[in-house]
């Protein structure tokens, strides 16, 4: 009897002490961002003075601040736009290589593969240098499309081997029924495959979509004129002319995050999914 | 009929090559070629110089402080980064409440943009009107405050510390995954051998963990060598050179002082560096499962 007790005892002071530690570490990692709020709703004079974590007045016209004369509208909409756009051509794209590679036969099949592969592994510095050099050249640079083509091809390999592994795993008779009925290759693919690979393609648009409106190289490199920024450049380039308006770049902040959470947060089970997986890979 | 066949599947890798080719093939080949020559990026004119790049490289004190300085911010990462988020992930690896509301919190630093994180951690560390040296202050530790990104005592190991925060959750995924895998079993029979938690830990945990550990490390120390976007937000580089690392080196080398050549040439220095050091790795890797 004294005995459970005591192993009860034990297991609860045990769980205690976990949860302390955990706790701990959530706050740490919330707290910056419950800060970055936080300032946000605060005015240019009382930033800083007030140090309160929830200030008296909540000050939400920095919000519309930033949207309206920030500029962050514009930004926000060309981060969304590049990030759609990205993602739709990676699907594409990806997903009709991964069947080839998978089910097709055509001479060269390994080594382009191969490539594709190893382009994960090499890790190329300063690719950035003769990229911005190509994009000048090819006359894309300081444009949208030069800029999409370059994200299509950041998330191209990950793509095509997440989705190869799968179809490489699907069954092949469902394909050999659409063969019969008239399918072409393209039909299989646009019919069969792509609404089979479901569960893979929900991990290629996470993955790709939160890496896009992350991405901040590129876009620093390719766009000059400010219409065309997406908001990671944009930020930057705020804080650099406006130092001391915190308020408002908090504003900014949160606004270029809260895309990010909601993904986040709809599609956990895909990222935990793509991260190990991806991790793998690599 | 069947050369329509063959033309047909090729038609399906076609973009995904064209792209690949144009995008990476390419720019991996002219950063080869750029890197002997001196060229400022807008003249037509380039001057063939051969290895004069590449031994600039060697002699240049400021780009071996910067690799110097990316490796002890990825030795923080791998121990104190690792260890935190391997703990975590022993935490939680048991029934525990709240289990997938700690996920969900841990893993929000690694999804936010590193621009986001590098302003608004610098808003925290500001000398003057940052809350942490309020708190500080608050708690009498009013001696310890100071301005933690723009004295060179501190600005580096201050950056390491806000890379671990925004890392310590992707580790900490991949161990908890790793952790899962493990057999219930194998802990019963431990305790039933009477094993205490630390032996089972050890002989069982840690052997069968070994191969996430290993994986984990690779990708901490590829990873963290390369960051840069981090630091650009919050310090520039700067105090003078102190937080300078070999990504922002080749940028400045590009944009700062338009040498094109020389911005390859430290790009292939620090590929070569980076394939080492994977190399290396991959061997230890091999040894140790043999």
């Amino acid at each position: 009897m004294r005995s459970s007790l005591y192993y009860k005892a034990k297991k609860i002071s045990e769980n205690i002490i976990i949860h302390l530690f955990m706790l701990t570490v959530s706050v740490t990692c919330l707290f910056p961002l419950l800060w970055m709020i936080s300032s946000s709703l605060k005015t240019q004079e009382t930033i800083f003075k007030d140090m309160s974590i929830i200030p008296k007045v909540l000050h939400f016209e920095n919000y519309c601040q930033a949207w309206m004369q920030g500029g962050f509208d514009r930004y926000f909409l060309n981060s969304l736009f590049y990030t759609v756009s990205v993602v739709i051509g990676i699907i594409i794209v990806s997903s009709m290589a991964a069947y080839a590679f998978s089910r097709l036969k055509f001479p060269g099949k390994n080594i382009i593969f191969f490539v594709f592969i190893a382009a994960m592994m090499i890790p190329i510095q300063g690719s950035f240098v003769a990229l911005y050099v190509l994009l000048n050249k090819l006359h894309l640079r300081n444009t949208p499309f030069g800029y999409i083509l370059c994200m299509i091809n950041v998330g191209l390999s990950t793509s095509i081997f997440l989705l190869k592994t799968f179809f490489d795993r699907m069954p092949k008779e469902l394909e050999d029924a659409a063969r019969i009925d008239g399918c072409s290759k393209f039909g299989i693919w646009w019919h069969v495959c792509l609404p089979l690979a479901k569960p893979v393609l929900a991990v290629v648009v996470v993955l790709n979509a939160l890496n896009v409106w992350n991405e901040f190289i590129l876009a620093l490199l390719i766009f000059d004129s400010r219409p065309l920024m997406p908001l990671q450049v944009a930020l930057i380039t705020f804080q650099g002319e406006f130092v001391t308006r915190y308020p408002l770049l908090m504003a900014g902040l949160t606004i270029s995050i809260i895309p990010i959470i909601l993904l986040y947060i709809l599609m956990q089970k895909y990222i935990v999914k793509g991260v190990t997986q991806g991790a793998v890979v690599g | 009929m069947k050369l329509k066949a063959t033309l047909e599947n090729y038609i399906f890798v076609l973009p995904a090559t064209i792209i690949f080719a144009v995008f990476y093939i390419i720019p991996f080949i002219s950063v080869f070629q750029l890197s002997f020559f001196d060229w400022d990026g807008i003249l037509p004119t380039k001057i063939f110089v051969g290895l004069n790049n590449f031994k600039e490289v060697i002699t240049d004190k400021v780009w071996w402080q910067a690799v110097w300085q990316s490796g002890y911010i990825t030795l923080i990462a791998l121990t104190f980064q690792n260890a935190i988020a391997f703990l975590l992930a022993w935490a939680c690896d048991r029934e525990i409440r709240m289990k997938n509301f700690y996920r969900l919190i841990f893993f929000i630093p690694p999804v936010l943009s590193e621009v986001v994180v590098g302003l608004v951690w610098q808003w925290i560390l500001n000398g003057n009107y940052g809350i942490l040296n309020y708190w500080l202050a608050q708690f009498g530790m009013a001696n310890l405050a100071h301005n933690w990104l723009s004295d060179p005592n501190t600005a580096l190991t201050t950056v390491a510390i806000v890379h671990c925060w925004k890392g310590f959750g992707w580790g900490f995924l991949l161990f908890l995954a790793g952790l899962q895998t493990i057999p219930r079993e194998l802990y019963e029979a431990a305790r039933v051998d009477g094993a205490n938690a630390w032996n089972s830990f050890k002989n069982v945990t840690i052997p069968l963990m070994m191969p996430v550990v290993v994986l984990v490390a690779i990708l901490t120390i590829l990873g963290t060598m390369q960051v840069f976007v981090l630091i650009y937000t919050m310090t520039g580089g700067g105090p003078g050179y102190h937080t300078e690392v070999p990504v922002l080196r080749i940028l400045a080398s590009m944009r700062g002082s338009s040498r094109f050549g020389y911005a390859c040439a430290q790009g292939i220095t620090f590929g070569v560096i980076l394939c080492m050091i994977s190399f290396v790795q991959y061997m230890v890797n091999r040894k140790s499962r043999a």
